[in-house]
């Protein structure tokens, strides 16, 4: 039997377009507006979510994904209510992907017996742990692969073709090619090898590669879209959720603007 | 190289970083065996930061104390006024080799920052140094030292605003920047072959005082103390004696207000297993694994975290780990001063106060070691502030 995350990239494969994977950071600004802020992310054509469990030092963030972090964490968010609020969700959207992305010291705190447990019966389809590289992942692999989850690996413009070759060997899901040398947030400009870097993974990796880190707006997810089987969209969208305006308005934003990232990913556009 | 310490240690970083800790420990691994990078760097420890220290006995606060002697090692003398610059010495020999055009640094009391900014300096490097908002704020002759060496100095505004703080921001500035940037991290912490290389690059300390201690008196200490924040002063003089069974390790953490109070910075006194910073070690968080605000007098203590290598040697009882709080603390400052005429830093007096502690407890022919890590010029405003505060809560309780 395929799993999920596989029927997801075989779907938008036999629709001709790259899946739409949305970061949000749970919790922001608090646990009831963020579950409606991600089944707005659902219903607006996110393929996969990756829910952002907050983490007090998130070394590998920028700014907009700090201040959310930050503030939902002063809302009193948790492990434990971001899987109560992932239950909630499959049962509504049995066929998205989620991923719970964190950082490790979250994970490890929880016991990562009892998350893997967890995830498996509400289930969440697989972890992605920024500061778990290749070195360091022996401690919760195991018990993924034991429990049908994936252990979402990330590769960057600095890892090697061996490397990756590596990374990707023993992995499954699909692998997160950050797009650049750098925390997240959006940026103006994507490095110019970013294209030539796509198309390499995509030789390199027996499972799908997709793209993210800086993709800030519809045009350049079409662009990088073709080359890579999904792009991740985390900041960008998280930018018009922390906005100085009414909540309404900025959630009517935000799902606005992933109804146009995911139009824009359509084979017609 | 071992990248782990029992259960320690590691390398929890984005696989950005992963590239650049792997050219590191080579070339770190290379200089190690290399005669021309060691000769540059001891020429460099003995005729630039004045190396070796002196052993000092302190004899009238010996006395003042009744027991053991009290014997000092004088990392405070060093250039720049701390065991700091031993390593950052090290680590910009091995940026040049690396030929990298940029330092940057993350720095608590500022000391860190200093040695740091030094060091770019004389080897013509590109400076720029993270540091907390309310570090700024209380070690303020630091931030004017590192300007006028023409470092860039980062106010972080994030988080605590102190040194975890300010190391996140350095971590995420070397994201970015990893291809012309070296990272010169302060202490034994950090992701491999960070708190191994500082380790080895603060050895010199252990191994200077041995000798010495061997030389001036005959024989070994019975405890060989230092304060711990990431605790690189603390395991540069305890490298020196780990074989010698008879002698003590006592580590000194941060007590801040009291471990019952939670408002202290021990994290191996009062904290628990976690990964923060690159590596797995003992840290001070939560119930869900968010790291907790710390509190020490002294800024370069006020870390919630420890190097690895230090959770390990607690863990096999190879070093034990005590707590002092800020009133002890002070109050060893002022006894140094007054008796001894040596300011020492506010951490270093954190060491200090625990062998002041325990002297009464030996006889007159035992020696304690204490490595007196800084000198407290930069603590001036900050002890007045304490002082202040001490006396507007006494007014208040009347």
């Amino acid at each position: 039997m395929k799993n999920r995350i596989e029927k997801i990239f075989e779907r938008c494969s036999d629709e001709k377009r790259a899946a739409l994977i949305l970061f949000t950071s749970c919790g922001y600004p608090d646990m009831e507006n963020s579950e409606r802020i991600i089944q707005g992310a659902i219903d607006s054509g996110a393929d996969i979510i990756e829910l952002g469990v907050p983490f007090s030092d998130p070394m590998a963030d920028g700014m907009i994904i700090q201040k959310a972090s930050q503030i939902a964490l002063q809302n009193a968010t948790s492990l434990k209510k971001v899987l109560a609020m992932a239950e909630r969700l499959r049962k509504r959207n049995p066929d998205t992907g989620f991923i719970l992305f964190s950082y490790f010291n979250v994970l490890l705190s929880y016991g990562l017996e009892a998350l893997t447990d967890e995830l498996t019966k509400i289930g969440v389809d697989g972890i992605l742990s920024v500061d778990l590289p290749y070195e360091e992942k022996a401690e919760l692999e195991p018990l993924c692969k034991q429990k049908g989850l994936h252990l979402i690996p990330l590769v960057s413009p600095a890892t090697s073709p061996e490397r990756a070759r590596l990374i990707t060997g023993q992995a499954s899901g699909f692998v997160y090619y950050i797009a650049v040398r750098g925390i997240t947030g959006v940026r103006t400009e994507l490095p110019q090898e970013l294209i030539a870097r796509l198309e390499e993974m995509g030789r390199i990796s027996p499972i799908p590669v997709v793209a993210g880190f800086g993709i800030g707006d519809p045009e350049t997810a079409r662009k990088i879209a073709k080359h890579a089987r999904g792009i991740v969209v985390g900041s960008a969208g998280m930018s018009l959720l922390v906005q100085e305006k009414p909540l309404e308005e900025r959630i009517s934003d935000f799902k606005h603007f992933v109804k146009s990232l995911s139009g824009s990913l359509s084979p017609d556009a | 190289m071992n990248s782990h310490y029992g259960i320690y240690g590691g390398q929890y970083v984005a696989e950005t970083l992963l590239p650049t800790l792997y050219e590191l420990e080579y070339e770190y691994e290379k200089a190690k065996s290399d005669p021309d990078f060691q000769a540059e760097l001891q020429s460099l420890l003995k005729y630039y930061v004045g190396r070796e220290s002196p052993l000092y006995h302190a004899q009238r606060l010996s006395r003042h104390c009744g027991g053991a002697q009290i014997y000092l090692k004088r990392e405070d003398l060093n250039h720049t006024g701390a065991h700091k610059v031993n390593n950052t010495i090290g680590q910009a020999l091995l940026a040049r080799k690396m030929n990298k055009k940029r330092l940057i640094a993350e720095t608590g009391a500022g000391m860190h920052g200093v040695a740091t900014a030094t060091v770019a300096a004389l080897f013509g490097f590109e400076c720029e140094v993270f540091m907390g908002a309310v570090d700024i704020a209380r070690q303020a002759p630091n931030v004017e030292r590192m300007e006028v060496l023409g470092a860039k100095v980062h106010s972080v505004t994030s988080g605590s605003q102190t040194l975890k703080d300010a190391m996140n921001e350095a971590i995420r500035d070397w994201t970015a920047r990893a291809e012309d940037t070296f990272y010169v991290i302060g202490t034994v912490a950090g992701p491999h072959p960070y708190p191994a290389m500082v380790r080895d690059f603060q050895s010199v300390i252990g191994l200077e005082s041995r000798r010495q201690c061997l030389e001036q008196c005959g024989k070994l200490p019975r405890e060989v103390i230092a304060c711990v924040g990431g605790g690189s002063n603390a395991l540069g003089i305890f490298v020196g004696f780990l074989k010698d069974a008879d002698v003590k390790r006592v580590g000194v953490e941060a007590g801040g207000n009291g471990l019952e109070t939670g408002a202290h910075a021990a994290s191996i006194c009062g904290g628990r297993v976690g990964v923060l910073h690159g590596c797995k070690t003992y840290l001070l968080q939560n119930n869900d694994g968010q790291i907790l605000e710390t509190h020490s007098v002294s800024a370069g203590l006020d870390y919630p975290g420890v190097g690895p290598e230090h959770s390990y040697l607690a863990d096999e009882k190879l070093a034990s780990y005590v707590a002092v709080n800020d009133p002890e603390a002070v109050e060893a400052f002022d006894l140094l001063a007054r008796l001894e005429g040596i300011i020492p830093a506010l951490e270093s007096a954190h060491a200090l106060a625990h062998a002041i502690a325990i002297a009464p407890q030996y006889s007159p022919e035992d020696i304690l070691l204490v490595n007196l890590s800084g000198r407290g010029d930069k603590d001036m405003d900050n002890i007045r502030h304490y002082r202040q505060r001490i006396q507007q809560s006494k007014a208040q309780d009347k």
